[in-house]
């Protein structure tokens, strides 16, 4: 019984560590990025996963009454701002990688070693 | 270093990872019985202290404002980065970009999908203080509208909609918008962001005070930023070849 109550984690920990890896052993930046995406989305996983409760309801009071158990709205308003300026920085990320790309010729984070002045 | 240091210490970190993170999840509430108070606190009384439906904006737009007006500035910011650093595409070869790309079905379906869209991506800004949806999802909504302007149309006609020298200024308005309902708060004497503005019936779409305006005002800074992103990056693709 205790090991179904730790599924929800058990993949918030998977999705972190498949994210990790892929940033780790990353041979191109823009799939060093997405992993980086990847790893993120264990935080939402995780997040929705203490909130949730079997049997309620989404906390959106305009069709039903006050007082009915609802799932717990605080993770996720942490949650739901994320989704969209996580988009913008993966832009960010992106943008950095083309400008990687025009002055350096690789995406290999490997041939990146060397400083230039 | 290389891949097989890199990932030796990869293993060691992600054991040592997965031992303590397992010992602190069996302290976690367990799944499907969050045991509260401050989510059910927070669901009993923002209906009645905001007259405000939907919760989640509530906390947003209201009671976490602070933090939502440093993320939508993360946004912002990125978006500028963006733009900045992607200001002189340079030329990189490839064939010119042709309007000829898409099917007439394709054109023709986008064309008309795009006002059903955008009459949403307003809906779901305004009415998120009543339903689930708000200034984020709402805004992504509305910059899809003119992106559908791309496919239907091309390139050049989704240009002069994205380089027009409003959209800029939409943008800045918007995050401005947003930092200035909270200082409106401080200009009749309550703390940076309260929300002093009539709260109005509950249900109402002109309900619940300030959350409206920003969840609105939030709205507008993605949709144009949006719009200003991709465009940026379709000026890089393109100009890239065209040269």
């Amino acid at each position: 019984m205790l090991a179904f109550h730790l599924i929800p984690y058990a993949v918030a920990a998977w999705l972190f560590l498949c994210g990790l890896y892929g940033i780790v052993t990353s041979g191109h930046l823009v799939h060093t990025v997405i992993s980086l995406v990847v790893l993120q989305t264990s935080t939402y996983v995780l997040l929705l996963a203490v909130g949730f409760r079997w049997g309620a309801v989404a906390p959106v009071f305009a069709d039903i009454s006050p007082g009915v158990v609802t799932v717990d709205p605080v993770v996720q308003a942490l949650m739901l701002t994320d989704v969209v300026v996580e988009a913008t920085v993966v832009a960010l990320l992106l943008a950095m990688v083309v400008k990687v790309h025009e002055k350096a010729g690789t995406l290999s984070p490997d041939d990146l070693r060397m400083m230039r002045g | 270093m290389n891949v097989k240091w890199r990932l030796g210490m990869f293993f060691i970190a992600g054991a040592c990872f997965l031992f303590f993170y397992l010992i602190a999840a069996r302290n976690l509430p367990p799944w499907g019985h969050y045991p509260g108070p401050y989510g059910d606190v927070i669901s009993s009384l923002a209906v009645y202290q905001r007259h405000a439906t939907d919760v989640v904006n509530a906390i947003d737009y209201d009671y976490r404002g602070f933090d939502t007006l440093g993320e939508e500035f993360i946004l912002f910011t990125s978006i500028i980065g963006v733009m900045l650093l992607l200001r002189d595409p340079k030329p990189r070869g490839g064939t010119a970009e042709s309007d000829e790309g898409l099917s007439k079905t394709v054109k023709v379906s986008a064309g008309g999908l795009f006002g059903i869209t955008l009459i949403f991506g307003l809906y779901i800004c305004t009415h998120g203080q009543l339903t689930p949806g708000g200034g984020f999802q709402g805004g992504v909504i509305v910059a899809t509208a003119f992106m559908l302007v791309y496919i239907a149309e091309n390139l050049r006609r989704f240009k002069a909609i994205a380089s027009h020298p409003l959209m800029e200024v939409l943008e800045a308005l918007g995050a401005a918008l947003y930092a200035l309902v909270g200082v409106s708060a401080l200009a009749v004497g309550l703390p940076f962001l309260t929300n002093w503005i009539p709260l109005g019936t509950t249900g109402d779409v002109f309900s619940s005070g300030t959350i409206a305006i920003i969840s609105a005002s939030v709205g507008l800074e993605v949709a144009t930023g949006f719009i200003l992103l991709s465009y940026t990056y379709l000026q890089d693709i393109v100009s890239g070849r065209e040269e």
